[in-house]
């Protein structure tokens, strides 16, 4: 075993063997949550949300255990490609996008309908990795360390928060800086980073947002105050969830949820129907099983020998984690409501597909822990 | 290294914000959950209030005088509603919306505010109210409805004493959710307003289930406050007499009172005409009611109860017990009379112009001569008059229970002083002997004094049913004296020569006598000159200007049980217009006596018939 560990599995049974099938298998718990909840959601119905994203979820998986299979090698090629052609879909967006509820996100490619910022919150994870890959330790606090990083993040963020989509801007971001700190940044930078953003954040709230953003945020700080305007949802989520109580009003039983009290439950305010529905208990047993997904993403990304597949796992675990704690901190009123789903459980077909790619590549990179990827090989190599 | 060591802190972080989530997650279901769990009950439950069954009114026998009915109806919410003209337009679609019926609604719906229904249409027919029925899931804030409302079966019979209810105004309805309550109605006169209280009952609310829409999902009855009814009010009347007297008096302004003289049980108190109180319930229209006010007739007004009139030669019977009481005049004594009277330098006429000749008290009440009361009047002297009118319940209002009674006026020296600032005459003195000058009485008035003349009983008028009530004490008269008044009442009828042998005879009854007493009020003065323009009778003369005509009577008239009282405005002399019908009831009331399977002397049971 201990021999097998140490090399990289090249048949594809090997590789099979590799796959970690716990972290498989606790994917698939929160995939059937979200189908449950989505045929609470209809009123105990299949249609139109549960079958839908039944199939998405098994979709997903395939071309996750697809992607799992991958040379990492083909991966690291790929990702500055990738993240130009995530760049360009976003500027497609900013030129031919479709607006839906007052914001620009989707494009329509034929058939389907994809939301480039979903796809860059991959992209630039993949990038920064394969940046630091190829980048001499020694060079990380210098110049081009930093400058590359920032621009490599702000370019996506600038656009995503133009759309507008403050969120997923905030994530691309939150994301960006995490592999920043992760790459082993000279704490003096990081330090002087941290007081510039005590400084720019407030200026950013009061000159760099929408009115609905900014009024969004002020509810959040007061929802009470308003209870039937912006407040409402916020309100409304945290009786559903409060009066869910310890063991929850039970399946299809919720009642701020099925008498439409609750906003949105069948995206954003899915948290708070499994919470009103399953109570405490199942509020708990959600969260622990991010956790436990969390902990074994941060245990492969250790394990592996490349900085490539290291930044690549910690970045898509650092997206994954923010989903979670921004959506259920949203409603559970800790933060304002900014329209982050809640991963795999929420209803939504890109969200789905990226987070389950994410997960190929996280999966890929424990199958392929041991590989030795070279460093420097041009920027399509 | 430094990777795995970032890795960790940064892991180290992520566990910290999950617990920080986990304790929030504990805040809100584990620490807060009990607020939480009101606020959305709060959301999921309304109370909705249950307006109160109002109590019916019965007659003595149990016969619904005013019941309830359900109706059809529509109320429209005018938060949920919206757009609230698009709601009436498609509405209007399914049932005909008239333009002031349109105006109605949009104006009570400004009023009031947007989360209290409205009421739209009211008293809709099966077929109309099942078209709303079925497309109401279609329109937003339109609710079918059926609620109890308010019907009176006999109608104008019964218009004045019931009265009718209405929607309470602005004032009356303050901040009372349920007189806001839509359709809700309240007493507005007669015994509907007097016994408001009794009648309305207790609101109680119904808990439901509401979504965020504010649609009702489905209804908790057992979590519910249930309504209390009113309670059923019986009154004295007999609904069989009210509307016979009321039919029989049709086409006269009149008012009969027919009165249990042991009892003082009211079984009729009819006023004509009446007016269909059930207009009045669902709103009567403009031009109805100017109709109703324009009417000389005067149907709106209770003349039972708020006409005054000089009681007339009714009220000869009391001047004669006040002479007879105090000892100056025996039974047997005569008085003689000429057809008129000196006293000071006034004449005073009786009514036949030839004079009755030599009359004693029993002739004199029998063919009713002025000239006999006149001199018993200057006898007895005008306070004995006025006590003795007071102990036969003239005078004050007596207290039936319903507010508007009027006061009659029984004139004194004293009272003339304070209304005129002049002292009394010997000639007012007489005039009020024979019924005539300041004296005032309503029909109720006579009622009462027929029935104490009648029983010798001091009995008060009683329009609310009580078994528990104790006989009422004597009046106190020497028996023989009423028995002489009796006899000369009797006489009025069964005699030749009395005022009423010729046009009744009798009560038309086999084995019953009755007795009674003319009276005619003067309107006008017919002087010389129209005598000599040839205006010879009553009716020659317009009829405002004619006499108010009364009569008086009680039956059977060796044991009386039954007194009436009728006026009849402008009908001439007592014995023509008013006697007959007075008569008539009189005859109804024997004929349908409850007790009339054994003699007269069995206590009503209260059941007809048995």
């Amino acid at each position: 075993m201990a021999v097998f560990r140490d090399t990289v599995p090249r048949t594809f049974q090997g590789k099979l063997y590799e796959i970690n099938w716990a972290l498989v298998l606790l994917l698939c718990l929160l995939g059937a949550a979200g189908i449950g909840m989505l045929y609470s959601v209809a009123d105990g119905a299949w249609d139109p949300w549960a079958t839908r994203h039944a199939t998405r979820f098994l979709v997903g998986l395939v071309m996750m255990l697809i992607v799992a299979m991958m040379p990492p090698r083909f991966w690291m090629a790929m990702s500055y490609p990738a993240y130009l052609g995530a760049l360009a879909l976003l500027l497609g967006v900013e030129f031919f996008g479709l607006t839906i509820q007052g914001s620009q996100r989707w494009l329509e490619l034929g058939p389907i309908r994809v939301q480039p910022s979903e796809v860059m919150k991959i992209a630039v994870v993949m990038a920064l990795a394969r940046f630091y890959h190829d980048l001499p330790r020694e060079k990380v606090s210098g110049p081009t360390g930093v400058l590359v990083p920032l621009a490599l993040i702000g370019m996506p963020a600038v656009l995503i928060l133009h759309q507008p989509d403050l969120g997923t801007a905030l994530l691309v971001v939150a994301t960006g800086a995490v592999l920043i700190f992760l790459s082993g940044l000279n704490w003096r930078i990081i330090g002087a980073a941290a007081v510039a953003a005590a400084v720019a954040i407030p200026l950013g709230l009061r000159y760099g947002l929408q009115d609905y953003q900014r009024e969004r945020i002020f509810t959040f700080l007061n929802p009470e105050d308003d209870p039937m305007g912006a407040g409402y949802q916020i309100l409304q989520s945290k009786i559903a969830l409060g009066s869910g109580g310890f063991t929850g009003k039970g399946f299809l039983q919720g009642t701020q949820s099925h008498l439409n009290y609750l906003p949105e439950k069948q995206t954003d305010f899915i948290f708070t129907m499994l919470g009103e529905e399953f109570g405490f208990v199942g509020g708990i047993a959600i969260l622990l099983l991010y956790l436990i997904v969390l902990a074994n993403a941060v245990a492969i990304a250790t394990s592996c020998k490349s900085t490539f597949l290291k930044m690549t796992v910690m970045g898509v675990a650092t997206t994954f984690a923010l989903y979670v704690i921004i959506n259920t901190g949203m409603v559970m009123g800790m933060l304002p409501v900014v329209g982050v789903p809640l991963p795999l459980v929420s209803y939504g077909g890109t969200v789905m597909l990226t987070v389950l790619f994410g997960f190929g590549l996280i999966l890929g990179a424990h199958v392929h822990r041991n590989a030795e990827l070279p460093k420097g090989v041009g920027l399509f190599g | 290294m430094k990777f795995t060591r970032r890795s960790l802190l940064l892991s180290a972080g992520g566990v910290v914000v999950f617990g920080a989530l986990a304790a929030r997650l504990y805040t809100l279901q584990i620490l807060q959950a009990e607020r939480y769990r009101l606020m959305s009950d709060d959301n999921q439950f309304n109370f909705l209030l249950v307006p109160p069954s109002r109590g019916r009114i019965l007659d003595r026998f149990g016969e619904p005088l005013a019941e309830n009915r359900d109706s059809y109806r529509v109320l429209i919410v005018p938060e949920q509603a919206g757009d609230l003209d698009a709601t009436l337009d498609r509405l209007g679609e399914l049932v005909p919306i008239s333009d002031r019926e349109r105006e109605r609604i949009l104006t009570a719906a400004r009023r009031a505010p947007g989360f209290r229904p409205v009421t739209a249409l009211e008293d809709l027919d099966w077929g109309a109210f099942s078209a709303v029925n079925l497309r109401a899931p279609d329109l937003a804030g339109v609710i079918p409805n059926v609620a109890e409302i308010r019907h009176y079966p006999s109608g104008p019979a019964f218009s004045h004493v019931i009265g009718y209810v209405q929607p309470p105004t602005e004032e009356d309805a303050g901040d009372s959710a349920l007189l806001r309550h839509p359709g809700f109605r309240i007493g507005r006169a007669g015994v509907e307003a007097a016994r408001e209280d009794t009648l309305r009952g207790q609101a109680g609310s119904l808990k439901v289930e509401v979504n965020a829409f504010g649609r009702v999902i489905r209804e908790l009855p057992e979590q519910s406050v249930p309504q209390t009814p009113g309670e059923d009010l019986r009154l004295t009347l007999d609904a069989g007499a009210q509307s016979y007297a009321y039919e029989r008096l049709t086409g006269e302004s009149a008012a009969a009172v027919a009165m249990d003289v042991e009892t003082g049980d009211l079984l009729a108190l009819v006023s004509t005409p009446g007016f269909d109180p059930n207009l009045f319930v669902t709103g009567i229209s403009h031009t109805a009611f100017q109709a109703l006010q324009d009417n000389e007739l005067r149907p709106l007004f209770n003349k039972a109860l708020q006409g005054t009139y000089p009681p007339a030669s009714t009220f000869k019977a009391v001047t004669g017990l006040a002479a007879l009481e105090a000892g100056l005049v025996r039974e047997s004594e005569t008085v003689t009379c000429t057809g008129k009277i000196r006293v000071g330098d006034r004449e005073f006429h009786c009514w036949r112009r030839g004079g009755h000749g030599r009359v004693n008290m029993r002739e004199a009440v029998k063919t009713s001569c002025d000239v006999y009361f006149y001199e018993m009047a200057q006898r007895a002297g005008i306070d004995r008059i006025h006590d003795m009118a007071l102990r036969f319940g003239l005078g004050p209002a007596p207290d039936i229970g319903l507010a508007g009674v009027r006061d009659g006026l029984v004139p004194n020296e004293q009272w003339k002083r304070a209304r005129y600032g002049q002292g009394w005459s010997l000639g007012e003195t007489l005039i009020t002997g024979i019924g005539q000058g300041f004296l005032l009485a309503s029909p109720l008035h006579l009622a009462v004094m027929t029935a104490r003349l009648a029983s010798g009983r001091a009995v008060t008028p009683r329009l609310y049913r009580d078994d528990n009530a104790q006989l009422a004490p004597m009046v106190g008269i020497d028996p023989q004296h009423l028995e002489l008044i009796h006899d000369g009442l009797r006489a009025v009828v069964h005699e030749p020569g009395g005022t009423s042998h010729y046009s009744l005879g009798g009560l038309g009854v086999d084995g019953v006598e009755m007795a009674g007493k003319t009276g005619s009020a003067q309107v006008f003065r017919i002087t010389e000159a129209e005598r000599a323009a040839g205006v010879r009778s009553q009716d020659d003369l317009p009829w405002r200007l004619r006499d108010h005509g009364m009569f008086v009577c009680y039956a059977p008239a060796d044991r009386p049980r039954y007194a009436v009282a009728t006026v009849v405005e402008h009908g001439g002399g007592g014995s023509r217009a008013a006697a007959r019908p007075a008569r008539d009831i009189l005859r109804y009331l024997i004929e349908n006596d409850p007790s009339r399977a054994g003699p007269f002397a069995a206590r009503d049971t209260g059941t007809r018939g048995g």
